[in-house]
């Protein structure tokens, strides 16, 4: 099953005068339950496209599709209303809120994003920070954990609400090589698990390695997808 | 709504020493504005309630000019008996009068029999009197308090005039006096006590009988130089003026004139301009706690915004509705002016309490001791906790409708 179509999709950006093509008439498709890299060097388009996936963004031109929805005309507020649906989000910087626990955190867009009742958020929350390994954590701040383990509960918090598809720009770029395979791997597993479709940004080929299907932009313009194997020795 | 106020009050927690500082600002606004309120009204309030309940009463009826001759005690310009009588009969019908006192006013010669000095009197009738200016027998301070403050050959004499005259309660003194047609007459008085002065008109006038006012001036007529009226309900003045003015109105002279004017108490005392500036400076004191608490709720929430652009991008990523993120931001300045306010309003409740079991005593014009009540009505409150509340939450608006509107991708891409 389809759960994102691009067709020509391009986004340009102006500034004054000045017109910036980022994304150039890109076409693909990603399947659910998938586990998608983009990949690419800094300035490729990466954060530009998971940008226009994840509704933050509107494409200049093209059609993009998501979960059957057109995205591309989506005002700010549906925009909004769809992400908090379905759509989660992992950062490269954990975005973490300071103030709130382990447990807060995962719970916020349990209550800022959809109205869940207090019993119902608990199990949720619970359940989340056990699969990511956070529950003994569950009562810290985020200046009292790791990297690792920031992320980990920032992968917690995407998944808080059901999102059928999570996207990551860049999570693994503020982890050291051994805690950003792992951050990877749970995202992984929690796709296997939950049947979320996993879409991340990274210029990490070990990381990008781990992916079942990577694409690979290059000033804006998407190569064939490669497969896993092929993506490990690009 | 709980969920969304317990992340509020967190963030503001987040910024403990700033949230203090503002509260602490909103705190001191409204003690200042309350304490000034709960005194100054005190004040006011006791300083027209020594004018209307012991000298001028609420309203004065006068016949027309009287009033701007007033310095001279024009006998000429007295009420005759019918138009005493129509006014009675009219003070008769309004709800609003409690009590009214007719008065002759002349000035006279003062004589212990050694030294003379000039004097102004009142001829009263001294029940009617009580019952118009129930405060008269406390401004006794020599003398006799008892029954009826006054009886036909005795004189209440103020204080001043007393001490500079030397002149003991039991004396016997003499009041010369020249009525309208230029004769001139003298009786002599028996000073049934000293009073003390009260700062603005008639505060310094001595008291004799109605009665003998009228011999002391050779009256032919029962003529009354002015008519002091109590209300019932003294926030009945304004109202009351407007039906006495337009009922004695009909009352014209030959040239087809009204021939009677009613005064208020603030028109006839130089304390009301004393009183409006206590008005004016209590809207003043208004505005800067007005201005204290949008200049620092808005300051705080400014900053608020722009010290969590990062965040308010990834909850606005997230999904967050924007008048979500409004909301929050709003509960947050509500909570700061709401907290500010709670605690101002206890603290000023507080001090007003202590201000009162303390009893603290001032000195007015000639007034010595007088006792400042400072008192604070819950629809004072009401009005000035749900002001600043109400600033606080619209200086926050502004920022709070920034933080909605804010783009994601430049809110997570902020540095």
């Amino acid at each position: 099953m389809t759960l994102i179509r691009a067709q020509g999709l391009t986004k340009t950006y102006v500034t004054g005068e000045v017109e910036v093509p980022a994304v150039k008439g890109v076409d693909f498709t990603i399947n659910a339950k998938s586990f998608v890299a983009f990949v690419g060097p800094s300035g490729s388009g990466k954060s530009t496209l998971l940008n226009m996936i994840g509704c933050l963004d509107h494409p200049t031109g093209g059609r993009l599709s998501v979960l059957d929805t057109d995205v591309s005309t989506l005002n700010r507020r549906s925009a909004a209303n769809f992400r908090g649906q379905h759509i989660g989000f992992v950062f490269q910087d954990f975005n973490l809120i300071p103030i709130l626990t382990v447990y807060e955190n995962v719970e916020y867009p349990l209550i800022m994003v959809q109205d869940w009742p207090e019993q119902t958020r608990r199990k949720q929350v619970m359940r989340l920070l056990d699969a990511v390994g956070m529950s003994a954590q569950a009562g810290k701040r985020p200046d009292q954990i790791s990297g690792g383990q920031k992320q980990r509960v920032a992968v917690a918090r995407a998944l808080a609400t059901n999102a059928q598809l999570v996207l990551a720009d860049e999570p693994t770029a503020n982890l050291d090589h051994d805690t950003a395979y792992r951050v990877i791997e749970l995202m992984k597993k929690m796709r296997d698990e939950l049947g979320t479709t996993f879409v991340f940004s990274t210029h990490d080929p070990k990381i990008m390695g781990e992916a079942e299907v990577v694409y690979t932009l290059e000033d804006g313009k998407l190569r064939a997808p490669s497969l896993k194997s092929e993506a490990a020795h690009a | 709504m709980l969920n969304l106020l317990k992340i509020a009050v967190r963030n503001l927690a987040r910024f403990r020493r700033r949230t203090l500082l503002t509260s602490t600002l909103i705190t001191l606004g409204i003690v200042a504005v309350l304490l000034f309120i709960a005194t100054a009204g005190s004040f006011k309030a006791m300083m027209i309630s020594q004018f209307t309940d012991a000298v001028l009463g609420h309203l004065e009826v006068h016949r027309k000019g009287y009033v701007a001759s007033i310095d001279t005690l024009p006998l000429n310009l007295n009420m005759q008996p019918q138009m005493v009588k129509k006014i009675e009969q009219v003070l008769g019908s309004m709800d609003e009068v409690e009590a009214y006192s007719e008065r002759v006013k002349l000035g006279a010669m003062f004589s212990n029999f050694t030294e003379t000095a000039s004097i102004r009197i009142n001829g009263i009738d001294p029940q009617k009197e009580i019952a118009a200016t129930p405060l008269l027998p406390g401004r006794i301070i020599d003398g006799s308090k008892e029954g009826a403050v006054l009886k036909p050959g005795e004189i209440l004499i103020p204080t001043l005039l007393a001490r500079g005259m030397k002149v003991k309660v039991g004396d016997t003194i003499v009041l010369v006096a020249t009525n309208r047609d230029g004769s001139v007459n003298a009786k002599t008085f028996l000073v049934r006590a000293i009073m003390e002065s009260i700062t603005g008109p008639s505060g310094r006038d001595g008291y004799i009988h109605i009665d003998d006012a009228r011999t002391l001036l050779r009256m032919a007529q029962p003529e009354i130089s002015e008519i002091a009226i109590r209300l019932k309900d003294p926030a009945q003045l304004e109202q009351a003026y407007a039906k006495l003015n337009q009922e004695l109105s009909g009352m014209l002279n030959k040239e087809n004139k009204p021939v009677l004017e009613v005064h208020t108490w603030a028109s006839l005392s130089p304390f009301s301009n004393i009183a409006n500036m206590i008005d004016v400076l209590t809207v003043f004191i208004k505005i800067m706690l007005v201005s204290i608490v949008l200049i620092s709720v808005m300051n705080v929430m400014v900053m608020a915004v722009y010290e969590r652009i990062r965040e308010i991008g990834m909850i606005s990523a997230i999904g967050t509705p924007p008048r979500r993120i409004l909301s929050l931001f709003l509960t947050e300045g509500l909570v700061l002016g709401v907290g500010g306010t709670a605690l101002g309003t206890v603290i000023s409740l507080a001090v007003i309490y202590a201000l009162n079991i303390w009893k603290i005593k001032f000195n007015f014009g000639q007034q010595q001791g007088l006792l400042l009540s400072p008192a604070i009505s819950a629809a004072d409150i009401a009005i000035i906790a749900g002001t600043v509340v109400l600033i606080a939450l619209l200086a926050s608006l502004q920022p709070a409708w920034k933080a909605s509107r804010m783009d994601p991708v430049k809110a997570l891409g902020h540095v």
